[in-house]
This record gives structure tokens, C-alpha cells and sequence, in this order.
């Protein structure tokens, strides 16, 4: 159940942001998920509604954007989007070597 | 609360102790937690939905968005996890420590293995644990009988070692320079994946009792180690379990990985891990 410590992360940057920026509360949270980040993203949502009270984030919606996983062919040099690791390359079949889809980010909020 | 001196603690909290020490719940220091109340509130549900790829971000401008103002921000989830995981980097290096995180689901023999290690190369190399579990200090006396300085660090209901608890164990570990850390993660193959504890690399240990399909299952961790190391081969003659189809699917997620087969109660293959445990300690003390 890391999502909890991720939830814990997001929220300390975002409050941190928001009290350099003046902010009195936060209403949205924009994170960025990569898809072989390994973060069940109900689970992450889930934690959020739980840990977001008492925070400026209390009444904040998480929006989540999920980014591909993209591989790079080590033989052919053939990029790929791929969902899982250990992806086959379309052109040769060679395994393909992950090179985005673990992005783990906090993109943008909307605050007041 | 912690009934040994008082302070205000809940129980649930991490707690760093050694085996014959007494027990004293220490809150993580980084790890705080809202906690629910009484809160009149709009239900927002969160969301989320799926990115075009190669999408552009806003960068380093703030502006004005319905009323209320829309922040830029861009930063990494872990990144505090990572800059206290780059202190222990330093801390290794610079007492020229090698710090190998060890990996695996619970039962594979990651105990008996570090037990077997102690035993047979204390009088050629100082070793030292940092042990991770939810629960209990079974696993450090274990390791306290074998010879080693030891640290249990029990994490509660926490499925992983992160930095900061590694950061703290090493404050209060006796871990000899020139030496060889070695951190026993909850047995765990999907959280500890995700978090760098400084250490120099992960070492995935599977064993034949488990499912050979397991590279495939748990492709985060495979991706994220140098070494997997197959266990109990002893057992193989009365196991389904075919290693050359465990190290083909551990290949293709990560074609880097290295191999040894061993038997940490048997002995057999153990050769293998000294010889890799030898040379990566020497490249670290370089």
C-alpha cells in the first residue's frame, strides 16, 4: 500500500507550493502517473479522499493523468508505446527497454 | 503511547531496535498523517483518465483559471524520498561501504541466506543488516546469533523501507567502513520496487518453492535489480519450478540481470554469491 506514502508526498508538495504561491486553499491537484509506475490508481484516489482532510487540500479533487509506457528497441532502435514490461519490439521482436511510463509527478494545481 | 518512557507515540509508529535493547517506539519522522475529524464537506471525487502521449506542459508560469489560478508545479512525488536516499549514497561512499537491498517475497530465504553469509565470510569481510518487517525482532536476533551487527527496523503497517528509515537505522548501526550493508526489505515484491534507499544495488531473491512465473507477475522489481538470486534449489527435484523458464521471463523484462542458484541451507551455488558480493565490493570501494 505505498499509494498512502505517494498520497503523503503529493500533498506536502502541493501544500508547500500553495503557501509560497499565497494561496488560501487548494481545489485541484494535477498528477502525473506513469502506467509501469506500479501505483494502483484507485488505491491512490482512495488515500487521497482519506489523507486530503485537514490539509489546504481538504476539499481538492485529484486528477490523474495516466502517461504511456513507451520502450525503445535496443536492436533496431524502434520506439514503441507499450502498458507492461518486457514488451516485444513491433519491428524485430526484440525486448524492448523501458524509457518512460515510471513518471511519478506533480503537475499543477488550481488554488484560491 | 511508548511505555517505556512516556513520550507521546502511537504504537503503530516505526521503531528502530536492536536485539537485547528495549523496545522504543519512534515516531517517522517524515511520515505525517492527516488525521479524520468532523468535516462538512462537498464530496469531490477524484478522477483520472488517460494522456495523449507527448503532450505539452505549461513551464514555470502561473495564471488565472476560472476564478481561481492554476500553479505550475512539476515535481517528482518521491523526491523526498530520493534526496534523503542520495545522503545515504554519501554516507556509503564515503566510508566506502557497499549497500545492497535485498528483495523478495516473504519466505524466500532471505534470512537464512544473510545467516549463511555471516557465518561463512565474517572473518574476510565486515557485514552489517539493517532488518525490515512489519512486525517482531525475529529476524535481527537471527542475525545477532550469526555474528552481525544488527538493526530491526519495524515498519508497522508499512510495506517497504524508504530512505528515511535506512537514514535513521544507519545513525544508530555500528556499520564498518570498507564493509558490506546489507538491507533486508519487507518481504514484498511490488512496494519496495519504487523506492530508492541509496543503496548501490537490489538484489531480487526468488525461490523454487514459488511460482517460476514470478519475473513476469512482479516485472517492477525484476526491472529494478542486478541480481536475482534463485533459492532452496535443493528442493528442485520435488518442485514444479523450471529455472531456465524463470530466468528467460526475468531476462525479458530486464536483460541486464545477472543469475546464481544457490541453496542457502544446502550450500550448493554459493560460491556464485560470494564472487558477485567480492566484486561489487571491490567496485564500490573504488
Amino acid at each position: 500500500m505505498h499509494e498512502m506514502t505517494l498520497v503523503a508526498g503529493i500533498l506536502e508538495i502541493a501544500e508547500e507550493r500553495a503557501r509560497e504561491a499565497g494561496a488560501a486553499r487548494i481545489n485541484t491537484v494535477t498528477v502525473e502517473i506513469g502506467r509501469l509506475a506500479g501505483v494502483e490508481l484507485s488505491a491512490l484516489v482512495f488515500c487521497f479522499e482519506t489523507a486530503r482532510l485537514g490539509t489546504m487540500a481538504a476539499g481538492a479533487e485529484l486528477v490523474v493523468c495516466e502517461l504511456p509506457g513507451r520502450g525503445r528497441c535496443p536492436a533496431c532502435g524502434a520506439d514503441a508505446e507499450i502498458d507492461f514490461y518486457a514488451a516485444l519490439c513491433p519491428a524485430c521482436d526484440g525486448c524492448l527497454q523501458v524509457v518512460g511510463g515510471r513518471e511519478l509527478r506533480v503537475a499543477s494545481l488550481d488554488v484560491d | 503511547m511508548c511505555d517505556t518512557c512516556g513520550c507521546n507515540q502511537s504504537p503503530d509508529a516505526v521503531t528502530y531496535r536492536k536485539p537485547g535493547g528495549h523496545d522504543h517506539p519512534h515516531r517517522h519522522g517524515d511520515t505525517e498523517h492527516a488525521h479524520p475529524h468532523e468535516h462538512e464537506h462537498d464530496h469531490d471525487h477524484g478522477h483520472h483518465h488517460d494522456h495523449g502521449h507527448d503532450h505539452g506542459h505549461d513551464h514555470g508560469h502561473d495564471h488565472d483559471h476560472g476564478g481561481g489560478r492554476r500553479l505550475s508545479v512539476e515535481q517528482d512525488i518521491l523526491r523526498r524520498n530520493d534526496v534523503v536516499a542520495e545522503r545515504n549514497r554519501g554516507w556509503f561512499e564515503g566510508r566506502g561501504v557497499l549497500a545492497l537491498n535485498l528483495v523478495s517475497s516473504p519466505g524466500s530465504g532471505k534470512t537464512s541466506l544473510l545467516e549463511r553469509t555471516i557465518r561463512d565470510l565474517k572473518g574476510e569481510i565486515p557485514l552489517a543488516v539493517i532488518e525490515g518487517d512489519q512486525q517482531t525482532l525475529n529476524d535481527a536476533e537471527r542475525i545477532a546469533a550469526a555474528g552481525a551487527p544488527v538493526l530491526q527496523v519495524n515498519t508497522g503497517f508499512g510495506c517497504h523501507l524508504d530512505a528515511e528509515m535506512v537514514r535513521r537505522a544507519l545513525a544508530e548501526l555500528a556499520v564498518p567502513s570498507g564493509g558490506v550493508l546489507l538491507i533486508e526489505n519487507v518481504g514484498n515484491l511490488v512496494c519496495p520496487a519504487l523506492f530508492d534507499l541509496g543503496e548501490h544495488a537490489k538484489v531480487v531473491i526468488i525461490s523454487v518453492t514459488e511460482g517460476d512465473d514470478k519475473p513476469q507477475k512482479y516485472p517492477a522489481m525484476f526491472a529494478a535489480a542486478s541480481l536475482c538470486v534463485i533459492n532452496k534449489t535443493d528442493l528442485l527435484p520435488y518442485v514444479d519450478f523450471d529455472v531456465e523458464a524463470c530466468k528467460d521471463a526475468a531476462r525479458r523484462v530486464n536483460p541486464a540481470l545477472a543469475f546464481v542458484e544457490l541453496s542457502a541451507t544446502g550450500g550448493e551455488g554459493l560460491d556464485g554469491w560470494y564472487r558477485w558480493l567480492r566484486d561489487r565490493r571491490a567496485a564500490a570501494a573504488r
